[in-house]
């Protein structure tokens, strides 16, 4: 095999990691800040692809963007208002044993509803958004492989929506606030720091990089309804791979699993590919549930 | 000393027995076949609900068992084997299989326990979906009629509706009977200690990892009975049937069942995939069993259902 | 216990329901139709059911079929097998439907083959698997052109342009699988050695791995065998991995929204299609033009989308059913499955139908033509 071959796979790894990455950031967050795990994370970025897709037809497409980010965002805060915030486990001491797995149970209840709503709005065709740059035959090339220019707009989405958080989590007051809440929230609420309200934004945050990630991958891989399942069970493999609540290693688990499913197609059929991302996320579950990055404590403390 | 509680297990028999009386002088017979298919799925959905109700274990691949039972009954009998061998193969197969998946995978907990039977739901999948010789993605059909005695077989043909009905509704009730026995014997006992605390349990002499396994090994024995005898109602299978949503709809029916309540759960059970099968909900199929999960976790998040108040372990449940 | 009342109750129930009832049987041809109308199986589903309600709301604005309405009751299979099964026994026991059109799918076809054919009553179905009607059950029909039809003409055209070594990609489903197949095994009669032949999931969002292997396979041409969007993203895939071989795809590829999701990369696709895409480019004194236009007008100005060759499927069914309930006089199901065999000369949307004792789905060859897109639009593929 030739080096442009390899040079070829190793990019769609590429490709399929930066939206693996992007998608596992956002559980991270609601993770986090809550210790649930979001399944309706998928579906925000559906809508993130959805709305962009309708906004674009009347607003110039990077206000289109934000907009689709923002209304994700509100949707993801008045979803955890609504459904999460009236169990009311979550800020009464701290979390019950049964509370986390009803949560969590219903947010796969959530996401199928959130998938039939957009199938009611938008209907059951795929649909498209503009490419940032150039259009859909629009080409790149590197060492010989080529590639479409979006690639480097959803890699850059990825780095920023990390930086950014990295930045947001470390400097700032709501960020900090946020971590206080999710290493003991007892302790974040001695300190004035309203539980209740952080949880609220830790959806937000989560609805709206899921959005993002939605916008920016939507011109590539097209759009619709159903497309959250599958997604979401990419991204929670990620973000176990990675260690869960662990950023940097969500990021980097995406980029190796979606090399290793990109060179997995030289010796498997591609029908069974989806097996392989199973596969190891059974295997890091079974041998290091801390996963690549994370600490064997936290996974200890996180137990349910 | 907990006395074995039968009323839900006569009033269960008493209504089975009602229906086809009732269904005969509302000329509405066809329903017979429905009822007879509901039956199966809810079936698969009572073994959940001894695992999750009793032992507190979740798991979302109970759809991968009940294709395991369904696709093995459905090549041998086609192979030319017995439907009655090919029948006991395919419990065996799932119970192997429960054991092999659920040694290792039982010692995880809460979301982990969730994602790996997820995950193992559609490992399972992917394989009859891609695999030409299980079918690929049209499944197996011609699957022949299961002949248990000379006369009474399990097949889908209209002159045989009655009989499949009582067939599966005699099923159903043998497992009742058996599960709430179970319940109530030495080892039903070590099973409802799990879900209040596994160190007490632990303390207390219960290998807890064994009583887990069994569990899990029951409710993937229940989902592969149920999928062996639905494929040859059915005289078809396809992977759809390993489908994760038909695992979250198995969730959906245990939580509004009644997650400790075997009886409320089969009539869940039954009615939800009644309604189903006739199309009632029309295009709104998943979006009831979405709803349902969140509605059941909003007002009912302790696992009591909401129309059927649970009989067992009530101090037991967190 | 109140023996009286409760003999008067199921009197009074029983007294409401053949009133009921009687509305009903206030003759009126009853079909059943099964459709995938949501679920993974909606791109064909969903415009199976508008044409077919399209389609008896202009027979029952004309008088019907003999002066007889028609009722057509539609179900929502949503894809699964169990419930097209459920459905359909629903329809022929409850219902008392003198005919059945769809499922939508391969699987769900062979599902309830069985069950319709043992209670005689005519089963046509709209999915693609050659299966379905081979061997021939007496009362099974379908209406898509054969796939062995389909390869064979991508097959010709290939060989007109020197292609021989060629790379067959198809989706995981019933449809790709059976296209897949018939690809297999009549590559080898027109010189052509397939170097590749996998099938990938049909959610799939990105194929670009995939078109690594068929860049170094070697492959002169590629051709797609799927009905879902994939369609379009390999076409796209393709355009920014330039890999700029020839792109063929199935019959699948027959709506223009897949055209328009692939935007540029859509230019050059080459695909044997029944005619409905093209119908004003035929010349006036084709047979099928003016039910073609009518079909695309009508459907245009009920749903504001553009018709496609799916929906067609349902329009054949419907046209093929309602013409023999016609001709036989008579609504009794052997009859019409009868009259269903006897189905000659007649104009579909997907070509001209002549069905027989062995043949149940009465297509031929030239019900396909090469169809291409240029400048966006669909167009007929001319020899260079």
């Amino acid at each position: 095999m030739n080096q442009t071959i390899l040079a070829q796979y190793l990019l769609s790894g590429l490709i399929y990691g930066s939206i693996y990455a992007v998608i596992a950031l956002g559980f991270n967050i609601v993770y986090n800040a809550t210790g649930i795990i979001n399944f309706a994370q998928g579906e925000f970025v559906m809508l993130g692809g959805l709305l962009t897709h309708s906004l674009s037809s009347v607003l110039p497409l990077p206000i289109a963007i934000l907009s689709s980010v923002t209304i994700t965002a509100i949707v993801g805060a008045l979803m955890e208002i609504i459904f999460i915030r009236n169990l009311g486990v979550l800020v009464k001491g701290d979390g019950g044993k049964g509370g986390v797995m009803q949560l969590t149970i219903m947010t796969i209840g959530l996401s199928i509803l959130l998938r039939e709503l957009a199938l009611k709005v938008w209907g059951e065709q795929v649909q498209t958004v503009p490419f940032f740059t150039g259009n859909e035959s629009s080409s790149l090339s590197i060492g010989g492989a080529h590639f479409s220019p979006q690639l480097l707009w959803i890699m850059g989405a990825t780095a920023l929506i990390f930086l950014i958080l990295s930045v947001f989590f470390k400097y700032t007051l709501s960020g900090q606030a946020m971590r206080a809440c999710s290493a003991s929230r007892v302790g974040a609420r001695l300190c004035g720091i309203r539980a209740e309200v952080m949880v609220t934004l830790s959806f937000a945050l989560a609805a709206g990089i899921g959005a993002a990630a939605g916008a920016v991958t939507a011109p590539l891989t097209q759009t619709h309804y159903a497309i959250g399942t599958s997604l979401a069970i990419k991204g929670f493999t990620v973000a176990v791979f990675g260690g869960l609540g662990n950023s940097g290693g969500a990021v980097a688990a995406g980029f190796i699993l979606g090399i290793i499913e990109s060179f997995s197609i030289i010796v498997f059929p591609e029908a069974f590919k989806d097996i392989v991302s199973i596969v190891i996320l059974l295997a890091v579950l079974l041998a290091r549930p801390a996963g690549l990055f994370g600490s064997r404590e936290a996974s200890r403390l996180k137990e349910f | 000393m907990k006395k074995k509680d039968y009323t839900p297990l006569v009033a269960f028999m008493s209504v089975s027995i009602l229906i086809p009386f009732l269904t005969n002088i509302f000329q509405v017979n066809f329903f017979l076949t429905q009822l007879t298919m509901s039956a199966y799925y809810a079936l698969a959905a009572l073994g959940l609900c001894l695992l999750l109700g009793y032992a507190g274990q979740i798991s979302l691949g109970q759809a991968g068992f009940f294709a395991i039972g369904g696709y093995t009954s459905a090549i041998l009998s086609k192979a030319g084997l017995d439907p009655r061998l090919a029948f006991v193969a395919s419990v065996l197969l799932a119970a192997l299989v429960a054991i092999l998946i659920g040694m290792p995978v039982l010692k995880l907990k809460g979301h982990y326990l969730a994602m790996a039977t997820l995950g193992f739901g559609v490992v399972i999948e992917k394989i009859v979906r891609g695999t030409p010789a299980l079918g690929g993605a049209d499944g197996i059909s011609n699957v022949p009629s299961f002949t248990i005695l000379k006369d009474l077989r399990i097949t889908g043909g209209k002159a045989d509706r009655l009989s499949n009905y009582a067939i599966a509704f005699v099923i159903l009730s043998i497992v009742l009977i058996l599960m709430i026995n179970l319940l109530s014997s030495r080892s039903g006992r070590a099973l409802r200690s799990l879900h209040g605390s596994e160190d007490a349990a632990n303390a207390m002499g219960v290998n807890v990892a064994n009583t887990k396994l069994g569990a899990f090994v029951i409710a993937a024995v229940l989902a592969a009975i149920a999928g062996s005898l639905m494929t040859h109602l059915n005289g078809s299978i396809g992977p759809g049937e390993a489908n994760t949503m038909k695992s979250i709809r198995y969730l959906s029916i245990v939580a509004v069942g009644g997650l400790s309540n075997f009886t409320g759960t089969l009539a869940a059970g039954i009615i939800l995939n009644f309604l189903s099968l006739r199309g009632v909900f029309g295009i709104y199929d998943d979006a009831v069993f979405g709803a349902i999960l969140v509605l059941v976790m909003i007002f009912a998040p302790n696992g009591f259902g909401f129309a059927f108040p649970a009989r067992f372990g009530k101090g037991a449940k967190k | 216990m109140q023996v009286s009342g409760f003999k008067f109750a199921r009197t009074a129930i029983l007294f409401t329901m053949m009133v009921l009832s009687a509305q009903v049987f206030a003759a009126t041809i009853k079909i059943g139709a099964i459709f995938a109308v949501t679920g993974a199986a909606a791109y064909l589903g969903a415009p199976e059911e508008k044409t077919a309600r399209l389609f008896v709301d202009n027979l029952n604005k004309d008088g019907g079929i003999n002066g007889t309405k028609v009722e057509l009751i539609i179900k929502d299979s949503a894809g699964s097998a169990e419930k097209a099964l459920s459905f359909a026994k629903q329809l022929i026991d409850e219902n008392e439907v003198v005919a059945i059109i769809g499922p939508t799918t391969s699987g769900e076809s062979m599902a309830i083959r069985d069950y319709c054919n043992n209670a005689k009553i005519p089963l046509i179905s709209c999915a693609a698997a050659e299966t379905i009607v081979e061997p021939p059950l007496p009362y099974v029909f379908k209406t898509p052109q054969k796939d062995s039809y389909v390869a064979k003409w991508a097959f010709q055209t290939m060989k007109d342009t020197g292609i021989q070594k060629l790379a067959v990609v198809a989706s995981n489903t019933g449809f790709g699988s059976g296209g897949k197949a018939q690809l297999e095994k009549y590559a080898g009669d027109f010189g052509i050695t397939i170097v590749l032949s996998e099938q990938y999931d049909p959610n799939a969002t990105d194929l670009s791995s995939l078109l690594t292997k068929v860049k170094s396979s070697g492959a002169q041409a590629l051709i797609n065998w799927s009905i879902e969007p994939a369609q379009s993203i390999i076409a796209k895939n393709m355009k920014q991995m330039n890999l700029n071989i020839p792109l063929y795809q199935s019959h699948g590829f027959g709506n223009i929204k897949y055209v328009e999701a692939a935007g540029s990369a859509a230019e050059g696709i080459i695909f044997p299609c029944g005619r409905l895409l093209v119908a004003d480019l035929l010349p006036d004194s084709n047979v099928q033009k003016k039910l073609l236009q009518k079909y695309n007008q009508d459907y245009k100005a009920a749903y504001s989308e553009d018709a496609s060759t799916f929906g067609g499927h349902a329009y054949d069914a419907l046209l093929i059913l309602t013409t023999a309930i016609k001709n036989a006089k008579s609504t009794a199901p052997d009859k019409i499955a009868a009259a269903i065999e006897a189905t000659k000369n007649l104009a579909g949307t997907a070509g001209i139908f002549n069905m027989s004792a062995t043949d149940h789905n009465g297509l031929g060859m030239e019900s396909i033509s090469m169809l291409t897109v240029k400048n966006g639009k669909f167009a007929l593929y001319e020899k260079k």
